[in-house]
């Protein structure tokens, strides 16, 4: 139990940065949504459900143009169409028998910058985590979007600005890492830069959504990446050795180290309820 | 016809939920297959990498504090810092490069 509770607290500590990041730029949403004709507890309504900066933003889109109910549907679809590639990534992070509703609780809380901090996780993925980073992440996006509404922006533009890059500051400290410790994932991260800031300039994408062109490229670079260089199976556990340790709050670093497999086993039977 | 500002934010939800739990779902137990297994393992630092440049440039109101702050932030990774302070550090440098040039 302890286990994930110290899972859990890890998730609020990792959440924070995420949630200063969310509410700035939820506040700018809500303009959007309030043009749109959404009262605020709509605006809250739709970011608790749907916390998704992109999808979000043409979800008002189509509200203001009063679209049809299936243009909805399939701009969503098109819009989030990189969280299924998530998705699947974290099918893999995640101990085989996690019961399914870990699986939807995690599932629906997948965002850019949650999936972000749940990869830099070492091992099995412990949902507790997830739901710590979840409980102060999305209500920080929802009332900020509610906020944004009823005040419009309320920050002066410099905060505004330095706030933006929090985000890209916590991607920056999950895939400078990884790449360090392992010459191919430094690679594919180095032609991804390149790549997506070649895109940016050719007028030929610009009609595409920011949004398609993560997932087109994603799609493109990890396929070229996986048939240039299979990864080996062990190379999940290496990413980031630290955060397993900070789930050990009670442990000592001696006895963690030597007893670290069996450790690893029981917090997947607590993460499963499964007893071997 | 007008529609329902409720019906259209559960519409939303309802799709953006599918797309993130079903994969979540239906993948149960690791995936043998070597390509399959190493496109997914590329995908979050490609994704990550992918939303992070050059967004980080166009995000701040002056392009050179996000070329600053990309810079400090891939050092202090590089060196070891952890999330929360390389957050707050892109963070102070795009103030402080927008306080000296605004």
């Amino acid at each position: 139990m302890n286990r994930n509770k110290n899972a859990f607290v890890n998730g609020i500590r990792d959440g924070i940065p995420i949630a200063l990041g969310y509410f700035s730029v939820a506040f700018s949403l809500g303009i959007v949504a309030k043009k749109a004709g959404l009262d605020p507890f709509q605006g809250f309504l739709s970011s608790l459900l749907n916390h998704a900066s992109a999808g979000e933003y043409a979800e008002f889109t189509v509200i203001m143009a009063n679209a049809p109910y299936l243009e909805m549907a399939f701009v969503i679809l098109v819009t989030n169409i990189r969280y299924m590639l998530m998705s699947c990534a974290l099918s893999q992070k995640f101990h085989p028998e996690t019961s399914y509703v870990h699986r939807l609780f995690v599932g629906f809380g997948i965002t850019d910058e949650i999936f972000g901090i749940s990869i830099g996780r070492s091992g099995a993925l412990n949902p507790y985590y997830n739901y710590g980073a979840m409980a102060i992440a999305l209500p920080s996006w929802s009332a900020g979007t509610a906020i944004g509404i009823v005040a419009g922006n309320i920050l002066p533009a410099s905060a505004v600005s330095a706030l933006s890059v929090a985000l890209y500051g916590m991607f920056i400290a999950i895939i400078i890492p990884a790449s360090k410790a392992n010459l191919a994932v430094g690679g594919v991260v180095s032609a991804s830069f390149l790549v997506s800031f070649a895109v940016s300039k050719i007028s030929l994408f610009d009609r595409m959504s920011d949004s398609m062109k993560i997932s087109l490229l994603t799609v493109i670079i990890a396929a070229i990446a996986a048939y240039l260089f299979p990864a080996k199976d062990e190379d999940e556990d290496h990413i980031s050795a630290e955060s397993r340790k900070d789930d050990e709050g009670c442990i000592s670093a001696d006895s963690q180290k030597k007893n670290e497999d069996h450790i690893f086993s029981e917090s997947q039977k607590e993460v499963t309820g499964h007893d071997a | 016809m007008t529609h329902n500002i409720y019906l259209y934010i559960f519409v939303a939800a309802a799709v953006s939920c599918l797309i993130r739990v079903l994969p979540l779902t239906l993948i149960r137990g690791k995936i043998r297959n070597p390509f399959i297994r190493s496109f997914l393992y590329y995908v979050p630092y490609v994704t990550l990498a992918v939303m992070t440049f050059p967004a980080i440039v166009a995000a701040p109101q002056v392009p050179l504090a996000g070329i600053l702050a990309l810079i400090a932030g891939v050092t202090a990774a590089w060196k070891g810092m952890n999330m929360m302070g390389i957050a707050a550090l892109c963070c102070v440098v795009v103030f402080v490069c927008e306080a000296i040039l605004l």
